[in-house]
């Protein structure tokens, strides 16, 4: 790289709840989010990421208004483009740790294009995607993920279209680390914060997070404490059991995709993870072969080589 | 091409007529697959290495695979200001290339065509014909290619014979050009080329070609290429190591140089899936510290518009490069205009103020850029490079700039920010802290939302008022730092000429022509559209009529997109507009006619109430 980085010394600095803690969140009371960041803030608390490499970045909805709530580097883009923004912060600075937070409407909608292309590019990063499956900064109106029959105000008789099944998109889309949680666990939260900061490459989970303003009740199928059931996935443990047998592979696509297909409210955990060469890599790569090429040359001399065959 | 040193003589020169030219204008007509822009490339780099002027016009099918193209290359000893209004000489490949551009032909030019497949009606006494079996020779020279590839060769071998140009430096071109493709690729190239050479044009025609000397060699090394190139080049040596993009004709070929140029300087060129991607995608680069770059052609640029918003908001520094074309949407992909100026300086929602230039030339392309980067750099904006279809393509040559002087290798600043750190502090410039700085304190978060001083979010009506005025203000200071454009010509009088981008070169050739009428004619060229340089006034007023010239459509009201500005911005009755919209570049003689048509019914404007 000639970008010299002029790299200031790691901070020392101990990441606390107290030193993460941003600006007051402007959520309802009681939405799910509140419980997403809790535990965002716990797994920082776990993993000690040198405070100033830590980069969280947002589109526009109500989950996506978290950058603001976390007190490190934050980039509040536009609806439905932050991935390819942290693409960019992503493949200039290796550097970083970027995390990316969005809603239904900026993950699967407006921007849904974008997801497919930087998980099939396998950028290293971390999106979070926290489900509410309506739109709620908007007030009420119909998401990709509300299912059929759900009454918005652009739906008042009840949703006709056929709602995404965001686990398969995610699959199908390419990206190397697929998760599923929900708000309500928080523990299962940081666990799969996690696993998916610890993958290398483009890491993706869904969190289901209810909006009790605009669709209360909605994932309470998956709440205990109200007759729902959280069914957490089995990993194999290769321990040559007979038990062992039945429990998921993530490095099984087809067996993710099984799951992906089951009855609602399905289940939760990691659907899908194997390792690809990231973008970031292949393009470090791209570049050393390149560097290769011109033997070590100051940038000005390498361009002044090329103008040399232009005269 | 000047040959005094004789290192091609003349084959039998005491039986020929020896005839001196200043500058030619030489068109290749033939299909897209034919090389012939290989041929104008080689004539335009010769011209460049032998201290002759030179520019060049191209044409390009929009279709993928063969159609009809044109080349046209126009050099000589004195300055060379436009590719030419008619040539002096057509090279026709094929019937088809003979019945299009012979109108293009100036009388008494020569029409060179091949006899394999070219029948001209010889009864037409306006032209000299000269007929050559290019085809059957070349298939005899290289040895039997039923492809008939490498005509391109023999007719620059013809060429070089007819202008008496310097074969050991086109054969050393050619050398450069073919070598790295393997043993029988030059070899046949250069087979091609001797057999055009030995083809006996001269004694045919009776006569040779003679570049008028007008000035020796100086020493100054000149480069030559097309504007994308000099784009892309200023790109790198203004310091962008990062960017990202969508392929769109005519900006593609930047991105192709820049994602294979990058790497070599530790960077990366980023492919998008569209056109939104391709500008968040160099958004967070330069959020990341980086001065990075998006480009793309007209409709591009209106998917980009919403992200610039954010950037102007957020103050993030960015180079957006845009290639025009012709028309709304699909429009005429492959031909000129320069419809795109308001949407620079206006497209997108709300008061989102951003900086655009315009090069002039293939030159102007690469000092555009590095002006692009310091300005965005300093000011934390998002600039525009406006360029054009016809400057991308067109290949020109041009001192070679120091790059000792001009070369920035970019730094990341990373350095620690105390606790008092304000990104957009009211009394300074906007100074962001890149991810990677320690930041005692509270860590910003860049945002779309209107924020204070701390990049805090706020709907305070006070703050937005403050913070409008802020970024409006921050390009007013840029406008105070601009130098005030040069009149060319004469400094005050009858008429001024004012224009912007790739016709540069045809109003100053046709201000020369005006002025030898004795008429009082200037000529300004604006670089800097928005913000606009101070003083301009004191340059218009010194004119009885203002001219603007641009290639769009004088709009409902009669004036072109530059001229509505000026008009705007200055209120003067005497600024009238000289536009056109047939997607090629302006010839000299429409200039002309526009300024004899405004000139003559220039009573009216100075009505204030014509229809009363």
């Amino acid at each position: 790289m000639s970008t010299a980085t002029a790299d200031t010394p790691p901070s020392g600095e101990k990441l606390t709840r107290k030193v993460l803690t941003g600006d007051h969140p402007t959520w309802c009371p009681g939405c799910g989010d509140f419980a997403v960041l809790a535990a965002f803030y716990r797994f920082l608390e776990q993993e000690q990421i040198p405070h100033e490499k830590i980069v969280t970045l947002a589109g526009i909805g109500c989950s996506s208004r978290f950058p603001y709530f976390v007190n490190t580097h934050g980039g509040h883009y536009i609806h439905g483009r932050s991935l390819p923004f942290a693409v960019g912060v992503s493949l200039s600075r290796d550097d970083l740790h970027v995390f990316v937070f969005g809603g239904d409407g900026d993950g699967f909608s407006i921007g849904g294009n974008h997801l497919d292309h930087t998980a099939r590019k396998n950028v290293n990063l971390t999106y979070v995607i926290m489900d509410n499956f309506v739109y709620g900064l908007t007030k009420k109106q119909t998401s990709p993920t509300s299912p059929i029959g759900f009454k918005s105000k652009t739906d008042p008789t009840g949703a006709i279209d056929q709602p995404i099944n965001p686990m398969k998109k995610l699959l199908a889309s390419g990206a190397t680390f697929v998760a599923r949680s929900h708000a309500a666990q928080v523990k299962h939260m940081v666990e799969m914060y996690r696993r998916a900061y610890h993958h290398k490459g483009f890491s993706v989970v869904e969190i289901l997070s209810e909006c009790v303003e605009f669709y209360p009740g909605a994932f309470d199928a998956a709440v205990p404490r109200k007759q729902g059931q959280f069914i957490e996935i089995e990993e194999k443990k290769h321990d040559g059991t007979p038990e062992d047998e039945k429990r998921h592979d993530p490095s099984d696509e087809e067996a993710a995709f099984r799951l992906a297909h089951l009855e609602w409210p399905g289940v939760f955990g990691v659907f899908y993870e194997t390792q690809r060469l990231t973008k970031n890599e292949l393009e470090a790569q791209l570049n050393q072969r390149a560097r290769e090429r011109v033997k070590g040359k100051s940038d000005l001399e390498i361009l002044r080589d090329t103008f040399a065959k232009m005269r | 091409m000047v040959s005094s040193d004789r290192s091609s003589q003349p084959i039998s020169g005491a039986a020929l007529q020896k005839e001196v030219l200043k500058d030619a204008v030489i068109r290749l007509a033939g299909n897209s697959q034919d090389g012939i822009q290989t041929i104008g490339g080689f004539l335009a780099r010769l011209a460049g290495r032998t201290a002759q002027e030179v520019m060049t016009y191209m044409t390009i099918p929009s279709t993928i695979s063969g159609g009809p193209s044109i080349f046209q290359v126009r050099m000589g000893t004195g300055e060379v200001l436009s590719a030419g209004d008619s040539a002096d000489f057509l090279v026709a490949f094929y019937q088809h290339s003979l019945e299009s551009h012979i109108d293009s032909l100036r009388e008494r030019g020569v029409l060179i065509y091949d006899s394999d497949h070219v029948k001209p009606d010889l009864s037409d006494k306006r032209f000299i014909y000269f007929g050559v079996p290019i085809t059957g020779l070349t298939i005899e020279a290289v040895g039997g290619s039923a492809r008939e590839k490498g005509k391109n060769m023999f007719v620059l071998g013809l060429l070089a014979r007819m202008f008496n140009l310097q074969i050991d430096k086109l054969r050393q071109l050619i050398q450069e050009r073919f070598a790295s493709k393997g043993e029988s690729v030059l070899r046949n190239a250069l087979l091609a080329f001797d057999a055009g050479f030995a083809y006996p044009a001269d004694s045919v025609l009776k006569r040779y070609y003679y570049f008028e000397k007008e000035k020796d060699e100086d020493g100054r090394v000149q480069i030559t290429m097309d504007g994308n190139q000099a784009l892309a080049y200023g790109l790198i040596a203004a310091g962008v190591r990062y960017g990202a993009g969508y392929p769109i004709t005519p900006w593609t070929s930047i991105m192709e140089i820049l994602r294979s140029e990058l790497p070599k300087y530790g960077g990366t060129f980023v492919q998008c899936e569209d056109e939104l991607a391709a500008i968040s995608t160099a958004l967070g680069a330069a959020y990341a510290g980086h001065t990075a770059v998006t480009g793309s052609s007209g409709p591009g640029l209106s998917l980009k518009m919403e992200a610039l918003g954010w950037a102007v908001m957020a103050e993030i520094p960015l180079i957006i490069v845009n290639i025009q074309r012709g028309g709304p949407s699909t429009g005429m992909p492959t031909n000129v205009e320069q419809s795109d100026l308001l949407q620079a300086i206006y497209g997108s929602h709300g008061d989102a103020p951003r900086v655009v230039i315009a090069p002039e030339n293939v030159e102007g392309c690469f000092y555009c850029a590095i002006e692009a980067a310091r300005i965005a750099r300093e000011f934390s904006v998002p600039v525009i490079i406006l360029s054009d279809q016809s400057l991308a393509t067109r290949i020109e040559a041009f001192p070679e700039p120091d790059l000792e002087k001009l070369m920035i290798t970019p730094q990341l600043d990373l350095a620690p920010r105390g606790a008092d750190f304000k990104p957009y502090p009211l009394d300074g410039p906007t100074r962001h802290a890149p991810p990677g700085a320690r930041i005692d304190g509270k860590y910003p978060t860049v945002t779309g939302l209107e924020h204070d001083e701390h990049g805090h979010p706020s709907a305070n009506p006070a703050i937005h008022m403050r913070m409008t005025a802020r970024r409006r203000e921050k390009l007013k200071k840029l406008a105070a730092s601009l130098p005030r454009p040069e009149i060319y010509g004469d400094q005050e009088g009858d008429v001024l000429l004012v224009g912007w981008g790739s016709t540069w070169g045809p109003i100053r050739e046709a201000v020369r022509r005006l002025r030898a009428e004795d008429k009082l004619v200037g000529h300004v060229h604006l670089r800097h559209l928005h913000p606009l340089p101070n003083g301009l006034e004191r340059l218009f007023t010194r004119f009885r009529q203002v001219f603007v010239v641009e290639m769009n459509d004088e709009g409902l009201y009669g004036f072109g997109q530059l001229a509505t500005l000026l008009r705007g911005r200055y209120a003067y009755q005497s600024i009238r507009s000289i536009t056109k919209t047939d997607g090629l570049p302006y010839k000299v003689r429409e200039i002309l006619e526009g300024v004899r048509r405004l000139s003559a019914d220039h009573v009216s404007t100075f009505s204030l109430y014509p229809n009363l």
